[in-house]
Protein backbone atom coordinates (compact mmCIF):
# COMPACT_ATOMS: atom_id res chain seq x y z
CA UNK A 1 0.00 0.00 0.00
CA UNK A 2 1.71 3.36 -1.11
CA UNK A 3 2.12 5.62 2.37
CA UNK A 4 0.35 8.67 1.23
CA UNK A 5 1.97 11.77 3.15
CA UNK A 6 -1.15 13.94 4.62
CA UNK A 7 0.08 17.43 3.92
CA UNK A 8 0.27 18.68 7.46
CA UNK A 9 -2.01 21.01 8.91
CA UNK A 10 -0.45 21.53 12.59
CA UNK A 11 -2.21 24.95 13.77
CA UNK A 12 0.83 27.31 14.83
CA UNK A 13 -0.72 28.81 18.17
CA UNK A 14 -2.18 32.57 17.31
CA UNK A 15 0.14 34.71 17.52
CA UNK A 16 1.54 38.12 15.60
CA UNK A 17 5.54 37.44 16.31
CA UNK A 18 5.77 40.51 18.85
CA UNK A 19 8.95 38.76 20.44
CA UNK A 20 10.33 36.92 17.14
CA UNK A 21 9.14 37.38 13.41
CA UNK A 22 11.01 35.43 10.68
CA UNK A 23 10.01 36.01 6.92
CA UNK A 24 11.25 33.78 3.80
CA UNK A 25 14.91 33.28 5.38
CA UNK A 26 17.35 32.32 2.66
CA UNK A 27 21.31 31.30 3.27
CA UNK A 28 24.16 29.95 1.40
CA UNK A 29 27.54 29.22 3.03
CA UNK A 30 30.46 31.22 1.41
CA UNK A 31 31.28 27.23 0.17
CA UNK A 32 28.24 27.37 -2.00
CA UNK A 33 26.32 24.93 1.19
CA UNK A 34 23.26 26.17 0.86
CA UNK A 35 21.25 25.99 4.24
CA UNK A 36 18.14 27.82 4.32
CA UNK A 37 15.19 27.90 1.88
CA UNK A 38 13.00 30.54 2.86
CA UNK A 39 12.32 29.51 6.68
CA UNK A 40 9.50 31.50 8.09
CA UNK A 41 8.36 31.80 12.06
CA UNK A 42 6.94 33.77 14.74
CA UNK A 43 7.24 33.97 18.83
CA UNK A 44 5.16 35.89 20.67
CA UNK A 45 5.91 36.71 24.85
CA UNK A 46 6.38 33.50 26.57
CA UNK A 47 6.23 30.95 24.48
CA UNK A 48 8.48 28.09 24.74
CA UNK A 49 9.40 26.61 21.47
CA UNK A 50 11.39 23.02 20.30
CA UNK A 51 13.30 23.32 16.95
CA UNK A 52 13.76 19.94 16.03
CA UNK A 53 15.16 17.78 13.04
CA UNK A 54 17.78 16.04 11.72
CA UNK A 55 21.63 17.51 11.86
CA UNK A 56 22.48 19.78 9.06
CA UNK A 57 18.82 20.83 8.82
CA UNK A 58 19.77 24.35 9.45
CA UNK A 59 18.63 24.53 12.71
CA UNK A 60 22.02 26.11 13.93
CA UNK A 61 22.61 28.62 11.16
CA UNK A 62 18.97 29.82 11.99
CA UNK A 63 19.93 30.39 15.48
CA UNK A 64 22.84 32.63 14.38
CA UNK A 65 20.69 34.89 11.65
CA UNK A 66 18.73 35.50 15.58
CA UNK A 67 20.79 38.03 16.23
CA UNK A 68 23.07 38.74 13.31
CA UNK A 69 26.27 36.80 13.26
CA UNK A 70 25.27 35.36 10.36
CA UNK A 71 23.16 37.56 7.61
CA UNK A 72 21.05 35.71 5.11
CA UNK A 73 18.06 37.14 2.71
CA UNK A 74 15.42 38.11 4.13
CA UNK A 75 13.59 39.67 7.08
CA UNK A 76 14.06 38.68 10.64
CA UNK A 77 12.54 41.41 13.66
CA UNK A 78 13.32 41.15 17.09
CA UNK A 79 10.65 42.82 19.38
CA UNK A 80 9.70 44.92 17.29
CA UNK A 81 13.15 45.61 15.69
CA UNK A 82 14.42 45.30 11.94
CA UNK A 83 17.71 43.42 12.16
CA UNK A 84 19.91 45.54 10.52
CA UNK A 85 23.75 46.85 10.47
CA UNK A 86 22.31 50.01 13.03
CA UNK A 87 19.93 48.37 15.58
CA UNK A 88 22.58 45.23 15.96
CA UNK A 89 23.94 46.07 19.07
CA UNK A 90 20.54 46.77 20.57
CA UNK A 91 19.07 43.34 18.88
CA UNK A 92 22.46 41.50 20.44
CA UNK A 93 21.09 42.80 23.67
CA UNK A 94 17.80 41.09 23.21
CA UNK A 95 18.65 37.96 21.87
CA UNK A 96 21.00 35.46 24.29
CA UNK A 97 22.42 32.90 22.28
CA UNK A 98 23.92 30.18 23.39
CA UNK A 99 26.07 28.19 22.01
CA UNK A 100 26.52 24.32 22.38
CA UNK A 101 29.90 23.66 23.39
CA UNK A 102 30.31 25.68 27.05
CA UNK A 103 34.19 26.01 26.24
CA UNK A 104 32.70 28.40 23.34
CA UNK A 105 30.78 30.30 25.26
CA UNK A 106 32.84 30.36 28.31
CA UNK A 107 36.05 32.24 27.33
CA UNK A 108 36.73 34.87 30.18
CA UNK A 109 39.35 33.67 33.31
CA UNK A 110 36.34 33.73 35.99
CA UNK A 111 32.92 32.84 35.99
CA UNK A 112 32.28 36.03 37.48
CA UNK A 113 34.18 38.00 34.38
CA UNK A 114 32.15 35.76 31.70
CA UNK A 115 28.87 36.82 33.01
CA UNK A 116 29.64 40.05 34.00
CA UNK A 117 30.87 40.89 29.93
CA UNK A 118 27.70 41.13 28.55
CA UNK A 119 26.42 44.11 30.43
CA UNK A 120 29.45 45.71 30.65
CA UNK A 121 29.82 45.58 27.04
CA UNK A 122 26.45 47.03 26.46
CA UNK A 123 27.58 50.70 28.75
CA UNK A 124 25.73 49.46 32.12
CA UNK A 125 27.11 51.34 35.41
CA UNK A 126 29.35 48.84 37.97
CA UNK A 127 26.60 48.68 39.89
CA UNK A 128 24.32 47.61 37.77
CA UNK A 129 26.30 45.28 36.15
CA UNK A 130 27.18 43.32 39.77
CA UNK A 131 23.55 43.38 40.24
CA UNK A 132 22.72 41.84 36.59
CA UNK A 133 26.25 39.07 37.15
CA UNK A 134 24.25 38.09 41.13
CA UNK A 135 20.90 37.60 39.90
CA UNK A 136 21.82 35.52 36.55
CA UNK A 137 23.97 33.29 38.76
CA UNK A 138 21.06 33.00 41.83
CA UNK A 139 18.74 32.46 38.44
CA UNK A 140 20.94 29.16 37.69
CA UNK A 141 21.72 28.64 41.44
CA UNK A 142 25.48 28.89 41.09
CA UNK A 143 26.07 32.25 42.65
CA UNK A 144 28.89 30.14 45.35
CA UNK A 145 30.59 29.57 41.85
CA UNK A 146 31.26 33.43 41.28
CA UNK A 147 35.21 33.57 41.21
CA UNK A 148 35.53 29.95 40.11
CA UNK A 149 38.08 29.42 37.34
CA UNK A 150 35.94 28.10 34.13
CA UNK A 151 37.91 25.43 33.08
CA UNK A 152 37.74 24.52 36.65
CA UNK A 153 34.19 23.25 36.03
CA UNK A 154 31.89 20.31 34.82
CA UNK A 155 30.10 20.32 31.38
CA UNK A 156 26.87 20.53 33.37
CA UNK A 157 27.96 23.61 35.57
CA UNK A 158 29.38 24.79 32.63
CA UNK A 159 26.16 24.70 30.61
CA UNK A 160 24.57 26.73 33.74
CA UNK A 161 27.06 29.45 33.68
CA UNK A 162 26.95 29.30 29.99
CA UNK A 163 23.04 30.59 30.02
CA UNK A 164 23.99 33.16 32.90
CA UNK A 165 26.43 34.75 30.95
CA UNK A 166 23.08 35.85 28.28
CA UNK A 167 20.50 35.80 31.42
CA UNK A 168 22.29 38.83 32.82
CA UNK A 169 22.07 40.85 29.23
CA UNK A 170 18.30 40.42 30.74
CA UNK A 171 17.29 39.31 26.68
CA UNK A 172 13.33 39.23 25.99
CA UNK A 173 14.32 35.67 24.09
CA UNK A 174 16.86 33.37 24.93
CA UNK A 175 18.05 30.81 22.04
CA UNK A 176 19.79 27.52 23.33
CA UNK A 177 21.71 25.01 20.81
CA UNK A 178 21.37 21.83 21.71
CA UNK A 179 21.44 22.77 26.07
CA UNK A 180 20.93 18.92 26.94
CA UNK A 181 23.49 17.13 24.94
CA UNK A 182 26.85 15.43 27.05
CA UNK A 183 24.95 15.87 29.92
CA UNK A 184 24.89 13.35 32.58
CA UNK A 185 21.41 12.75 33.72
CA UNK A 186 21.41 14.47 37.10
CA UNK A 187 22.64 17.40 35.36
CA UNK A 188 20.16 17.16 32.64
CA UNK A 189 17.39 17.18 35.12
CA UNK A 190 18.93 20.24 36.68
CA UNK A 191 18.59 21.92 33.20
CA UNK A 192 15.13 20.77 32.55
CA UNK A 193 13.67 22.46 36.25
CA UNK A 194 15.78 25.62 35.12
CA UNK A 195 14.92 25.84 31.53
CA UNK A 196 10.96 25.18 32.94
CA UNK A 197 11.45 28.05 35.68
CA UNK A 198 13.06 30.89 33.64
CA UNK A 199 10.12 33.22 32.95
CA UNK A 200 11.71 34.21 29.25
CA UNK A 201 10.23 33.32 25.76
CA UNK A 202 12.83 30.86 24.33
CA UNK A 203 13.93 28.52 21.26
CA UNK A 204 15.71 25.57 22.03
CA UNK A 205 17.13 23.49 19.13
CA UNK A 206 17.35 20.00 20.17
CA UNK A 207 17.73 16.38 19.66
CA UNK A 208 16.36 15.22 22.92
CA UNK A 209 12.64 14.37 22.16
CA UNK A 210 12.03 13.58 25.76
CA UNK A 211 12.81 17.23 26.88
CA UNK A 212 10.76 18.39 23.42
CA UNK A 213 7.73 16.46 25.05
CA UNK A 214 8.03 17.58 28.57
CA UNK A 215 8.96 21.47 28.61
CA UNK A 216 8.02 22.74 25.07
CA UNK A 217 4.14 23.37 24.37
CA UNK A 218 4.97 24.07 20.66
CA UNK A 219 7.36 22.51 18.28
CA UNK A 220 8.99 23.19 14.88
CA UNK A 221 10.24 20.75 12.57
CA UNK A 222 12.77 22.06 10.68
CA UNK A 223 14.71 19.97 7.34
CA UNK A 224 16.80 20.84 4.80
CA UNK A 225 16.72 24.19 5.23
CA UNK A 226 13.02 24.59 5.72
CA UNK A 227 10.37 24.84 8.56
CA UNK A 228 8.08 21.36 7.73
CA UNK A 229 6.12 21.38 10.71
CA UNK A 230 5.19 23.76 13.68
CA UNK A 231 2.26 23.40 16.07
CA UNK A 232 1.66 22.18 18.99
CA UNK A 233 4.22 19.19 20.67
CA UNK A 234 1.31 16.83 21.22
CA UNK A 235 0.14 16.95 17.82
CA UNK A 236 3.65 16.75 16.03
CA UNK A 237 4.71 13.74 18.38
CA UNK A 238 1.13 12.31 17.35
CA UNK A 239 2.23 12.07 13.89
CA UNK A 240 4.77 9.08 13.57
CA UNK A 241 4.94 9.38 9.73
CA UNK A 242 5.92 12.97 10.17
CA UNK A 243 8.90 12.18 12.33
CA UNK A 244 9.89 8.73 10.67
CA UNK A 245 10.07 11.38 7.45
CA UNK A 246 12.42 13.21 8.98
CA UNK A 247 14.54 11.69 10.85
CA UNK A 248 12.98 11.72 14.50
CA UNK A 249 12.07 9.33 16.99
CA UNK A 250 9.14 9.23 19.27
CA UNK A 251 10.21 9.70 23.17
CA UNK B 1 47.47 14.93 32.61
CA UNK B 2 45.38 17.64 34.02
CA UNK B 3 44.94 21.41 34.23
CA UNK B 4 46.49 21.02 37.70
CA UNK B 5 50.03 20.83 36.27
CA UNK B 6 49.82 24.20 34.80
CA UNK B 7 47.69 26.11 38.15
CA UNK B 8 50.13 26.92 40.28
CA UNK B 9 48.50 28.75 42.07
CA UNK B 10 48.02 27.82 46.01
CA UNK B 11 45.59 28.55 47.77
CA UNK B 12 46.49 29.20 51.07
CA UNK B 13 46.33 32.69 53.33
CA UNK B 14 49.52 34.25 53.88
CA UNK B 15 51.29 38.20 53.88
CA UNK B 16 51.82 37.52 50.27
CA UNK B 17 48.58 36.33 49.01
CA UNK B 18 46.49 39.26 50.73
CA UNK B 19 48.63 41.53 48.85
CA UNK B 20 47.32 43.59 45.77
CA UNK B 21 48.75 41.74 42.66
CA UNK B 22 49.68 44.75 41.31
CA UNK B 23 51.95 45.08 44.10
CA UNK B 24 53.54 41.72 43.49
CA UNK B 25 53.88 42.33 39.72
CA UNK B 26 55.61 45.65 39.66
CA UNK B 27 57.89 44.25 42.49
CA UNK B 28 58.59 41.16 41.06
CA UNK B 29 59.27 42.87 37.48
CA UNK B 30 61.56 45.62 38.98
CA UNK B 31 63.45 42.91 41.00
CA UNK B 32 63.86 40.70 37.43
CA UNK B 33 65.02 44.37 35.81
CA UNK B 34 67.72 45.33 38.94
CA UNK B 35 69.37 42.01 38.44
CA UNK B 36 69.80 41.59 34.84
CA UNK B 37 71.23 45.18 35.82
CA UNK B 38 73.91 44.05 38.21
CA UNK B 39 77.17 44.19 36.88
CA UNK B 40 78.91 40.74 36.99
CA UNK B 41 80.89 39.14 39.70
CA UNK B 42 78.53 41.80 42.12
CA UNK B 43 78.12 38.59 44.80
CA UNK B 44 77.32 40.62 47.45
CA UNK B 45 74.22 42.22 45.79
CA UNK B 46 73.48 38.99 44.82
CA UNK B 47 73.45 37.62 48.34
CA UNK B 48 71.39 40.73 49.17
CA UNK B 49 69.00 39.33 46.11
CA UNK B 50 68.76 35.83 47.38
CA UNK B 51 68.08 37.07 51.16
CA UNK B 52 65.29 39.82 49.63
CA UNK B 53 63.85 36.12 48.11
CA UNK B 54 63.60 34.00 50.60
CA UNK B 55 61.89 36.53 52.70
CA UNK B 56 59.49 36.62 49.83
CA UNK B 57 59.42 32.98 49.85
CA UNK B 58 58.76 32.92 54.21
CA UNK B 59 56.16 35.55 53.67
CA UNK B 60 54.75 33.14 51.24
CA UNK B 61 53.78 30.43 53.70
CA UNK B 62 55.05 28.30 51.08
CA UNK B 63 58.30 27.11 52.61
CA UNK B 64 61.89 28.23 52.62
CA UNK B 65 62.78 26.35 49.61
CA UNK B 66 59.90 26.71 47.96
CA UNK B 67 60.78 28.63 44.62
CA UNK B 68 63.73 27.04 44.58
CA UNK B 69 62.52 23.37 44.48
CA UNK B 70 60.43 24.59 41.28
CA UNK B 71 63.11 26.97 39.77
CA UNK B 72 65.10 23.72 38.78
CA UNK B 73 63.37 23.22 35.83
CA UNK B 74 63.99 26.48 33.99
CA UNK B 75 67.93 25.90 34.73
CA UNK B 76 68.17 23.94 31.28
CA UNK B 77 67.27 27.41 29.21
CA UNK B 78 70.55 29.18 31.29
CA UNK B 79 72.98 27.09 29.10
CA UNK B 80 71.70 28.91 26.50
CA UNK B 81 74.18 31.50 27.79
CA UNK B 82 77.26 28.21 27.70
CA UNK B 83 78.98 30.38 24.83
CA UNK B 84 79.94 33.38 26.79
CA UNK B 85 82.53 30.88 28.12
CA UNK B 86 84.60 31.15 25.32
CA UNK B 87 83.66 34.10 23.55
CA UNK B 88 84.95 36.31 26.49
CA UNK B 89 88.37 37.73 26.50
CA UNK B 90 90.55 37.22 29.42
CA UNK B 91 93.04 35.30 30.73
CA UNK B 92 92.71 31.32 29.37
CA UNK B 93 91.71 29.26 32.18
CA UNK B 94 91.67 26.03 30.10
CA UNK B 95 91.63 24.58 26.65
CA UNK B 96 89.98 21.48 25.32
CA UNK B 97 89.70 20.12 21.94
CA UNK B 98 86.03 19.20 20.70
CA UNK B 99 86.60 17.40 17.08
CA UNK B 100 88.56 20.03 15.16
CA UNK B 101 87.76 23.44 17.35
CA UNK B 102 89.69 24.48 20.13
CA UNK B 103 87.84 25.76 22.90
CA UNK B 104 89.25 27.79 25.26
CA UNK B 105 87.42 29.27 28.49
CA UNK B 106 88.19 32.70 30.15
CA UNK B 107 88.51 33.97 33.32
CA UNK B 108 85.73 36.39 32.13
CA UNK B 109 83.72 34.01 30.89
CA UNK B 110 83.49 31.90 33.39
CA UNK B 111 82.86 35.04 35.62
CA UNK B 112 80.11 35.90 33.26
CA UNK B 113 78.70 32.76 32.69
CA UNK B 114 78.17 32.26 36.66
CA UNK B 115 76.70 35.76 36.73
CA UNK B 116 74.31 34.89 34.08
CA UNK B 117 73.40 31.89 36.00
CA UNK B 118 72.45 33.66 38.82
CA UNK B 119 71.11 36.26 37.66
CA UNK B 120 68.23 34.27 36.05
CA UNK B 121 67.97 31.57 38.77
CA UNK B 122 66.73 34.21 41.00
CA UNK B 123 64.70 35.72 38.55
CA UNK B 124 63.07 32.87 37.90
CA UNK B 125 62.53 31.95 41.67
CA UNK B 126 60.73 35.47 41.90
CA UNK B 127 58.77 34.99 38.99
CA UNK B 128 57.54 31.25 40.01
CA UNK B 129 56.74 32.69 43.03
CA UNK B 130 54.37 35.17 41.90
CA UNK B 131 52.26 32.64 40.14
CA UNK B 132 52.14 31.03 42.82
CA UNK B 133 51.06 33.61 45.27
CA UNK B 134 48.47 35.37 42.39
CA UNK B 135 45.69 33.78 40.94
CA UNK B 136 46.00 34.18 37.06
CA UNK B 137 42.60 36.42 36.49
CA UNK B 138 44.14 39.27 39.03
CA UNK B 139 47.48 38.67 37.65
CA UNK B 140 46.16 39.65 34.27
CA UNK B 141 43.84 42.64 35.91
CA UNK B 142 46.98 43.99 37.43
CA UNK B 143 48.95 44.19 34.24
CA UNK B 144 45.37 45.78 32.99
CA UNK B 145 45.91 48.72 35.63
CA UNK B 146 50.02 48.91 34.79
CA UNK B 147 48.72 49.64 31.38
CA UNK B 148 49.98 47.07 29.67
CA UNK B 149 48.37 47.37 26.07
CA UNK B 150 44.73 45.60 25.81
CA UNK B 151 45.51 43.72 23.01
CA UNK B 152 48.71 42.03 25.44
CA UNK B 153 46.47 41.54 28.15
CA UNK B 154 43.57 40.15 26.47
CA UNK B 155 45.95 37.65 24.56
CA UNK B 156 47.49 36.13 27.74
CA UNK B 157 43.83 35.70 29.23
CA UNK B 158 42.85 33.93 26.01
CA UNK B 159 45.82 31.53 26.31
CA UNK B 160 45.45 30.72 30.23
CA UNK B 161 42.05 30.28 29.11
CA UNK B 162 42.64 27.60 26.47
CA UNK B 163 45.62 26.24 27.15
CA UNK B 164 43.74 23.21 29.09
CA UNK B 165 41.12 22.88 26.21
CA UNK B 166 43.95 23.32 24.10
CA UNK B 167 45.99 20.27 25.97
CA UNK B 168 42.52 18.12 26.32
CA UNK B 169 42.29 17.94 23.12
CA UNK B 170 46.18 16.99 22.31
CA UNK B 171 45.52 14.14 24.64
CA UNK B 172 42.01 12.97 23.35
CA UNK B 173 44.03 12.48 19.76
CA UNK B 174 46.98 11.07 21.43
CA UNK B 175 44.56 8.37 23.31
CA UNK B 176 42.64 7.92 19.67
CA UNK B 177 45.96 6.92 18.17
CA UNK B 178 47.12 4.71 20.71
CA UNK B 179 44.10 3.39 20.92
CA UNK B 180 44.26 2.02 17.24
CA UNK B 181 47.97 1.50 17.47
CA UNK B 182 47.54 -2.11 17.38
CA UNK B 183 49.76 -4.90 16.51
CA UNK B 184 48.63 -8.06 14.25
CA UNK B 185 50.22 -11.43 16.68
CA UNK B 186 53.70 -11.77 15.02
CA UNK B 187 54.43 -8.64 13.56
CA UNK B 188 56.07 -5.76 14.93
CA UNK B 189 53.32 -2.46 15.93
CA UNK B 190 54.34 0.84 14.66
CA UNK B 191 55.00 1.29 11.15
CA UNK B 192 57.92 3.08 9.40
CA UNK B 193 59.57 6.35 10.70
CA UNK B 194 57.73 8.39 7.56
CA UNK B 195 54.82 6.84 7.74
CA UNK B 196 54.66 7.11 11.97
CA UNK B 197 55.99 10.90 11.46
CA UNK B 198 53.23 11.76 8.62
CA UNK B 199 50.83 10.72 10.96
CA UNK B 200 51.99 12.89 13.95
CA UNK B 201 51.72 15.59 11.03
CA UNK B 202 48.31 15.12 10.34
CA UNK B 203 47.66 15.49 14.00
CA UNK B 204 49.15 18.96 14.81
CA UNK B 205 47.41 19.74 11.60
CA UNK B 206 43.85 18.44 12.17
CA UNK B 207 44.56 20.37 15.82
CA UNK B 208 45.61 23.58 14.44
CA UNK B 209 42.11 23.41 12.22
CA UNK B 210 40.01 22.62 15.19
CA UNK B 211 41.81 25.10 17.03
CA UNK B 212 41.53 27.51 13.95
CA UNK B 213 37.40 26.57 13.93
CA UNK B 214 37.15 26.97 17.60
CA UNK B 215 38.45 30.16 17.59
CA UNK B 216 35.72 31.26 15.15
CA UNK B 217 33.07 30.12 17.31
CA UNK B 218 34.38 31.81 20.54
CA UNK B 219 34.09 34.92 18.41
CA UNK B 220 30.69 34.13 17.46
CA UNK B 221 30.14 33.93 21.08
CA UNK B 222 31.53 37.42 21.81
CA UNK B 223 30.14 39.00 19.43
CA UNK B 224 26.86 37.48 20.36
CA UNK B 225 27.33 39.25 23.32
CA UNK B 226 28.38 42.62 22.14
CA UNK B 227 31.98 42.19 21.52
CA UNK B 228 32.72 45.21 19.08
CA UNK B 229 36.42 45.29 19.18
CA UNK B 230 37.28 46.22 22.86
CA UNK B 231 37.39 44.78 26.07
CA UNK B 232 35.70 45.57 29.76
CA UNK B 233 36.43 44.95 32.82
CA UNK B 234 35.42 45.75 36.57
CA UNK B 235 38.07 46.57 38.51
CA UNK B 236 37.87 44.26 41.69
CA UNK B 237 41.06 45.69 43.30
CA UNK B 238 42.34 48.48 45.54
CA UNK B 239 45.35 49.43 46.89
CA UNK B 240 45.24 49.62 50.40
CA UNK B 241 47.98 51.42 52.30
CA UNK B 242 49.84 48.60 53.26
CA UNK B 243 50.11 47.54 49.44
CA UNK B 244 52.32 50.83 49.36
CA UNK B 245 53.89 50.51 52.16
CA UNK B 246 55.12 47.40 50.92
CA UNK B 247 56.03 48.84 47.27
CA UNK B 248 58.04 51.18 49.23
CA UNK B 249 59.62 49.26 50.99
CA UNK B 250 60.57 46.44 48.38
CA UNK B 251 61.86 49.00 45.98
CA UNK B 252 64.18 50.51 48.82
CA UNK B 253 65.49 47.01 49.27
CA UNK B 254 65.91 46.65 45.57
CA UNK B 255 67.92 50.07 45.22
CA UNK B 256 70.12 49.07 47.91
CA UNK B 257 70.87 45.67 46.39
CA UNK B 258 72.12 48.15 43.04
CA UNK B 259 73.64 50.21 45.14
CA UNK B 260 75.98 47.37 47.09
CA UNK B 261 76.76 45.71 43.50
CA UNK B 262 77.78 49.14 42.34
CA UNK B 263 80.38 50.60 44.84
Amino acid sequence: MPVTHIKNNFKAPECDGDILAVNDLHFSYPDGHSALHGVSLKLCEGDKVALVGPNGAGKSTLMLHLNGILGGKGEVEIAGMRLNRDNLPAIRAQVGLVFQNPDDQLFSPTVFEDVAFGPLHMGLPEDEVRARVESALEAVRMTNYRDRLSHHLSVGEKKRIAIATVLSMNPSLLVLDEPSAGLDPRARRTLINLLRDLPITMLVSTHDMKLVEELFPRTIVMDEGKVVADGLTMDILKDESLLNAHGLEKP
Amino acid sequence: MHFDAFDRYHDIESFLHRLDPRVKAVVTIVFILSNALLPDGAWLAFLTAWLFLLLANYLSKLGLGYSLKRSIIALPFALIAITVLFSIPGNPLTTFRFITWDFTITDAGLLRFVSILIRSWLSVQMAILLVAVTRFPDLIHALEHLRVPAVLTTIIAFLYRYLFVLTDEVFRLLRARESRSAAATGTRSGGGVFWRAKVAGNMAGQLFLRSYERSDRIYNAMIARGYAGHLYTLNPHEMKSRDYYVTAFAVLIIFVMQVIGRF
